[in-house]
This record gives C-alpha cells, structure tokens and sequence, in this order.
C-alpha cells in the first residue's frame, strides 16, 4: 500500500517536474543569452493554457487545440518580444522587473477581461483519459503518463538541438559570452529573437499541456514563476541540463516532501508536532534547497562555464 | 543635505500633513483609512530604496520584514504588551537577527543570485506563517484592537493614527538621509559604485551591506507594526512574494536613490490603483502598460522625471 | 634598511595550460621606484593582480615588511599599506573628485562605520583629500563628478587617491597608458616627484617613461622574469633586445 502511494507521488513529482523543466527552459535561456529578469515568462505559460482553451472551444477537440496554440504561443511571444522586452535588453535589471511585473499584470488583468475570472476546462482527449494499473492497487490516469512522456521527449529534442546543432552552438556560445558571439557577426538580435520565441512557445505548450488537468484561470502562472527561478538558480542559469536536472529535483522533492514529510518526521517527534513541523516545512523544502545551493555552489549546480 | 536639495521631499511632506484637510471635506475615514495605509507602504518603500539605491542591494524578499513586525504586534499582545513602541521595539529586534543571520547566506551572492536568495528567505517566512494554525494560518489573524500608545488608546482615532504614521515616516526619512550623507553611507556608496576600487581603499563589502539590511529589514518592520494596526488584521499575505514585487515596483517607479522619490513613487501607484478602482475593475489593464512605459521611458523614476540629478553623492 | 619592503619568491601561475606566471622572484626596497616593463601578453598586469591581492598565485610567497601576505584579500592589503591603482581607472563615478579622495583619506583615518554625522563636511576629511587634489593638479576639478573627468584626469585622480592612503608601497599598473604625451610628460614629472616620498612598482609600456623614472627594470617575458638591473644594465642587456626586436628604445 505504502509502495502505491510512493509510486504515484513519485509520479506526481516527476510530472511536475517536467512541467517546470518546460517553463523553466525559456528562463535560463533567457537569463543566461541576455542576461534579461523576465518575470512575464509565467504568464506565458498561462497564455498557453488559455490559448488551448480557446481553440478547445472553437473545435472542439484537445489535439487540434494543441496544434493552434504551438504557434500561436510563440507569435505571442515574439510579438512582446518585439515591442516591449528587446528595448530592455540593455538596460538595468530595476527597468527589467518593472517591465515585466507590468506585463502580468496587464496579462493576468486581460484573461481575466475576455474570459471571466472563473476557471475555463479544456476537454481531455479520449485517447488519454482514463487510468491504468501500474501495479497491484495503484491506478495511475493516462494522460499525466503521457505528460510525463511527452515532457521527456521534449527535453531530448531540447537537448540534441542545443548540443548538436548550429543554432544550438550558438545558443550556448550566445549564454557563455554574448558580446563575444555578436563580435564574430553573428545577428544578435536575431539570435536573442529566437531564444525569447522559442522559450515562450515552450512555456505555452506547457500551458497548453496542463490545461485538461489544471484549472486555467487568472495568475495561474505567477506561483509557478517563483518555482522556475528557484529551479534556474539551483540548476545553474543559462544551463539547459541543469534546468533539467533541478526541475526534475525540485518537482519530486516537494511532491514527496509534502506527502510524506509529516510522516517522516513522526520518527523522530511526537505526531502533533511532527505533523506540525511538517507541514510547516515541506513547502519550505525547496527554498531551503535553493538557500543552500546558492551558499554552497553560487553559481549553480550544473553552470555552464564561462 | 541642503536645504535647497530636499525642497521636494519638505513639500511632499508639507503635502502629506495637510492631506486629512482635504480628507474630511470627502469620505472622512475612508480617506484618512487610505491615507494611513498608504504612509505605511511608502515607509516600507522607503527602506528598500535605501537598500537599493545605496546599497545595490535589490531584495526580492522585503516584504517578509512586513511580516515580521506585523506579527510581532500579535506575539506581543497575546504575551500582554499591548504598547505600540514595546511592540516596534521587539519588531526591531526580530528584523535585525533576520537580516544577520539570512544576510550570511545571501550577501554571499550578487545580483540575480541574490535577489533570488531573497526571494527565498521570504518565500520561506511566508510558509513558515501559514502553517502556524494559533496564529490563524492562511487566514489570518485579527486583532482585537488598535496597539496603545504611552499607555492610552490613543490610535483609535484615524486622524491621530495618520499623524503617527506620517511622523514615523519623516523620521525615518531623515534618519536614513543622514545616514546616507554619514562615513558609512559614502563606504555603502562606494562598494555599490565600485566594488574593486572599494576593496581597494580596504573596505570589505560584507559588514557594510549586513549593517545595510540590519536597518532597512528594522525599518521595514516598524512599518509592519503600523500595518497590523492599520487594519486591526495580519495574514503571511502580507510577506507574500506578490507583496515583495509591489515594493519593489513602487520603488524603482519612484526612481531608486533620491529616498523621497520612494514616497513618491509608493503613493502614486498605490493612489493609481485605488483611483482606477473607483472607476472600473479592470486597473491592472491601465497600470500595467503604464509600468512598461515607465520602465521604457523614465530612466530615473518619477523623482528623475520632477527633478534632474546633481552630481555628487546621494541626495 | 635592512630588509625590502616588498619581497616576491618563487610567485607562479597558470591557467590551465597557459602559464602567465613563471617563477618570479624579486624585491623592492624602501624609497626605490621598481619598474616591470615586457612586451604585450608579458603577464604584467596578472602580476599586479597578485601582489595587490585579486589575482590567487598558484604557488610562491610574497611578503610585504616582512609579513607573508600570499593568502590576504584585497582590503587587508590595502590596511597594511599597498595602494593599487589600475590599467582601467577605477574610479567611483557618481562621487565628486574630492569626494573620492576623501574616502581615501576616511579609509586612514578612524571608524567609518559612523552612522551619523556628515561626512561631506568633514575638514579632517576635506582638507587632506583637497591637498592630494592640489599635488596632482586636480584641485579645479574638486567638485566635479569623477565619472566626468577625462581619461588623463582619472589616472590623476587615482594617484590622489593613492596619495591620500599615505601608503608603504605604491602599486602602478599602465600609469601612462592611454595618455597623451603632454599628459605622459606631467604625469613623469609628477611621480618623479613623488618619487622621494613614496616606494612605487610601476608595470608600464612606454619605455622612455620607465628608463626617464626606474631605479631598477625588470623585463617579463611570458611571465618569466628574463632580466632585472639598473636602466643601463637593460639597455645594453642582449636578451632584452631580442625580446623588444624592433622597439626603437633600444636602438
């Protein structure tokens, strides 16, 4: 029994991980190429699941609406890119904050005025619906399975392409020393273009990819925000496989830190207080992660060397 | 500090003291309310200008000082200490071995590392308040009434809680002016300028941003009391990150450095968001472009923008 | 005197394959102008770098009055009496020319963890730092922002600087470099004449600078000190001219 729950947490964890590893891909990239604070990068994960709910609605069917919302997530993210974020690039990081908070709030605000503040549901394809018996007494429902597949899938397609790829090459070459990269001719703009479109658009498919099984309401992207920064500072920023690996360390520990902490700690307190020790702690869990990882390793646990 | 150079803070100020005229011409309370919640937040902003524009040192995790004086109040008044100056006194302390001790692991960072450490330390107060159900977790806990002052009841009155909250706030500004303008406000500066030139000169960074934070966390936590007076209620929302980030805003907004443009910037935004309340629901669709086109076009905040910047040292 | 003020043994580094540090040992007595001269990409600057304490050697010792201070940061150094300006002038730029200076002068001059009082009113601060102004030539531009100050001005106002920290050894990377040769003569003229107050170390490129000022030359070359003597010695030294091959200065 105790091994069913374990899985399923675990599964959980390893879900929410690759969740985070989507938005949190865009956000070290961008971090690491430009050097730009983008707080927005969570509303666009929230544009995603709205844009699925939209096409979702218009028709009527989950793969479609999934289809509709890749490149509309990443015009969307050009389009910002375009009139407010690459007038920014070479100012201060104050300018930066102030930008982007301005940005979700305009944009948690605008969901909030075409689509009302009540949660929209985005239908879940037949296909994945339903469960399955991963073990004797553990049913485990398809379609976060398939999250979690897609997700993976999409981390090795990340990783080939920025490791054996040109345009990767120059990804990497662009988060080590981007003067550098400009001084060699390459287009800069071009490059910081497609960095910040492509990492929108990963963060809208991971809106889009949670929308049947998450609410999709107004600033649903703002706790999730704080989740990837702390993910890009304990991976190290501008390192894909390090926003790999930390997002894959930060879903699964505080999934299961806040499953099992209590329990946990029932070895060595008396249950009140260890129940109320652990539910004190197991959200804190992460942060004390990323307190520690940023006394002991500053630059990360995976930096890209510079 | 002449006084030719804080002409605009001395009619902000003369501004802010005749504001309860206006108010109770209008709604009375409401506005005197408001007014008072706004004081607290500009000296909260205050002390995270200090932080920033002296100190470089960009916190994203501010509002946990917030916090920490608001429940400081309600720790204090279930042991029985009911005074307002008992309960800032203990808010101060707590402040002051937060910031030590969260300061050894953060100062170890710079820039985005560091306003991420801050974030976490906050993010961490903040769960650590949720989860303690005597204190009424998520939701709160309410206050039974406004603190005593000397001895009396003296803050039921919104007139005279202004009035407090806007003494509170010139003192503070003038405290922090002149230890802007002091041997350690120049070292601050100096590091913040020029780190290598200042260790060069045998200054370490370290003890100078500590001592930094020691007194805008104190600060900010002395506007944490008058917070949970002010609305007889204190929940960890008000340390959550959103909260950190409006600080944050509300000072950059104001243009980081001059102190006053902190006020400034704190009681136009939060002045923004209550006007644009009154006329629709949708304020965030105005007050977002708004920030973007602040942040694009006014380089130097609203102080910036009122008054171009001398040279020489901070204002 | 006794024993040198500066003593550096056996001081190497590398990074990675590139060894820029070779096994440099030297000393600067007290009162003597020492002058490290090389050819570009030389490792002079990384040599600085160590001494004045923001560059960790990979082996060797450096003790300064006898102190071995190989593992002290760069505040400690500067406590103990190195003054270091550099190739890039290092100034704070929103600070007024005296104002830096008086930093300077508050850095020697008690506690500067004084919260209170104006520290822009200070004469004990004011008055030193004008002095040190005044014995560059900078005193006209006293109230003007450093960050406004033209290159030659900044390299000034980094001697003043130095001045004010009434240092036991002067550290000089590139003094002259970027200068025009009206600013390259005042600025030897001046630490010339400073040269009798103050022990300097000059790393510098303009040869007829170092042989008009230097008691002794030491010659670096990919990090290796390839020779050290009187500026006669270098001259008519066969090693350095090889490694200067074309440089007018010793023709």
């Amino acid at each position: 029994m105790f091994l069913a729950l374990l899985a399923v947490q675990t599964l959980n964890g390893l879900q929410l991980g690759i969740l985070l590893f989507l938005i949190s891909a865009g956000l070290t990239l961008t971090f690491g190429v430009m050097n730009f604070v983008n707080l927005a990068h969570g509303v666009q994960y929230m544009v995603g699941a709205y844009l699925a709910a939209m096409f979702a609605s218009f028709t009527g069917g989950f793969w479609s609406a999934l289809a509709l919302t890749l490149p509309t997530a990443l015009a969307f993210g050009l389009a910002l890119e375009i009139l407010v974020f690459r007038w920014l690039y070479d100012r201060d990081h104050l300018s930066q904050i102030l930008a982007t908070f301005g940005v979700i709030l305009f944009l948690n605000q605008g969901v909030k005025t075409i689509w009302g503040a009540a949660p929209l549901s985005v239908p879940m394809p037949l296909a994945l619906s339903g469960s399955i018996p991963l073990m004797p007494g553990l049913l485990f429902p398809v379609y976060r399975l398939a999250l979690i597949v897609v997700g993976l899938a999409t981390a090795l397609a990340l990783y080939l392409l920025i490791n054996h790829s040109r345009v990767g090459m120059l990804v990497r070459a662009g988060s080590t020393n981007a003067a550098m990269v400009s001084a060699l001719g390459v287009n800069i703009r071009q490059l910081f273009m497609l960095v910040f479109g492509f990492g929108a658009m990963l963060a809208g498919f991971a809106g889009a990819l949670v929308a049947p099984i998450l609410s999709v309401e107004p600033g649903m992207g703002d706790n999730l925000l704080i989740l990837a920064f702390v993910v890009i500072v304990i991976g190290g920023i501008g390192s894909i496989r390090g926003a790999f690996l930390a997002a894959l360390m930060v879903g699964l520990i505080d999934t299961l830190g806040r499953a099992f902490g209590p329990q946990m700690l029932r070895l060595a307190l008396a249950p009140a207080a260890a129940s109320q020790t652990g539910r004190a702690l197991a959200p804190m869990l992460i942060y004390i992660l990323m307190a520690a990882v940023l006394f002991a390793r500053p630059s990360g646990l995976f930096p890209v060397k510079r | 500090m002449t006084l030719r150079s804080q002409r605009p803070a001395i009619l902000l100020f003369a501004g802010l003291a005749l504001f309860p005229f206006a108010a109770s011409f209008g709604a009375d309370t409401y506005l005197l309310t408001l007014g008072a919640r706004m004081l607290i937040l500009a000296l909260a902003t205050l002390s995270l200008d200090f932080l920033i524009g002296q100190g470089a040192l960009i916190s994203f995790g501010h509002a946990a000082y917030l916090g920490i004086g608001a429940y400081s109040v309600v720790l204090a008044s279930m042991a029985g200490i009911d005074d307002l100056l008992l309960q800032a006194l203990i808010a101060i302390v707590v402040a002051a071995v937060f910031a030590v001790l969260t300061g050894y692991v953060s100062l170890r960072a710079t820039g985005v590392h560091y306003l991420m450490s801050t974030l976490a330390f906050g993010q961490m107060l903040y769960f650590l308040f949720v989860s303690v159900s005597p204190l009424g977790g998520d939701d709160g806990y309410t206050l039974s009434s406004r603190s005593l002052l000397i001895g009396e009841p003296r803050l039921t009155s919104d007139l005279a809680f202004y009035y407090l909250c806007l003494t509170v706030l010139a003192l503070a500004y003038l405290l922090l002016v002149r230890i802007a303008g002091s041997r350690f406000g120049r070292v601050l500066n100096a590091i913040r300028q020029n780190p290598l030139r200042a260790a060069a000169l045998g200054f370490r960074s370290f003890p100078s941003q500590l001592a930094a934070c020691v007194i805008a966390g104190s600060i900010a936590a002395v506007a944490g009391t008058l917070l949970a007076n002010q609305s007889e209620f204190v929940a960890p929302a008000f340390m959550s990150w959103q909260r950190s980030g409006e600080l944050l805003v509300m000072t950059i907004l104001g243009g980081v450095g001059s102190l006053w443009g902190a006020v400034l910037g704190a009681i136009t935004y939060l002045t923004l968001q209550e006007a644009l309340s009154l006329w629709t629901d949708q304020t965030q669709v105005i007050v977002g472009p708004l920030l973007i086109i602040v942040a694009l076009f006014g380089r130097r905040g609203l102080a910036g923008a009122l008054v171009p910047r001398t040279s020489g040292g901070p204002a | 005197m006794s024993s040198p003020l500066l003593r550096v043994e056996g001081l190497a580094k590398s990074y990675g394959a590139l060894v820029v540090t070779d096994d440099v040992n030297f000393t600067v007595d007290e009162g003597r102008l020492v002058a490290l001269i090389g050819p570009n990409g030389a490792g002079k600057t990384t040599l600085i770098d160590q001494l004045s304490g923001s560059a960790q050697p990979d082996a060797g010792q450096i003790l300064f009055e006898g102190v071995d201070i190989s593992a002290y940061d760069m505040p400690a150094r500067a406590e103990l009496g190195l003054a270091r300006s550099f190739q890039i002038a290092a100034v704070l730029p929103e600070y007024s020319a005296l104002e830096n200076v008086a930093l300077a002068v508050q850095a020697r001059s008690g506690s500067s963890f004084r919260f209170f009082g104006h520290a822009a009113r200070e004469e004990k601060l004011n008055a030193p730092a004008s002095a040190a102004l005044e014995r560059v030539g900078l005193l006209a531009r006293a109230e003007d922002p450093a960050g406004e100050l033209s290159h030659g001005e900044k390299r000034l106002l980094e001697i003043a600087v130095a001045l004010a920290l009434r240092p036991r050894l002067m550290l000089f990377d590139e003094p002259f470099a970027g200068l025009g040769s009206d600013e390259t003569r005042a600025g030897v003229d001046l630490i010339r004449e400073l040269k009798s107050e103050y022990t300097m170390l000059l790393v510098e490129h303009d040869l007829d600078a170092v042989f008009a000022l230097a008691d002794e030359i030491g010659v670096l070359v990919n990090g290796r000190l390839i020779a050290w003597g009187t500026p006669d010695v270098i001259r008519a030294d066969a090693g350095v001219r090889l490694a200067y091959l074309g440089d007018e200065a010793f023709a």
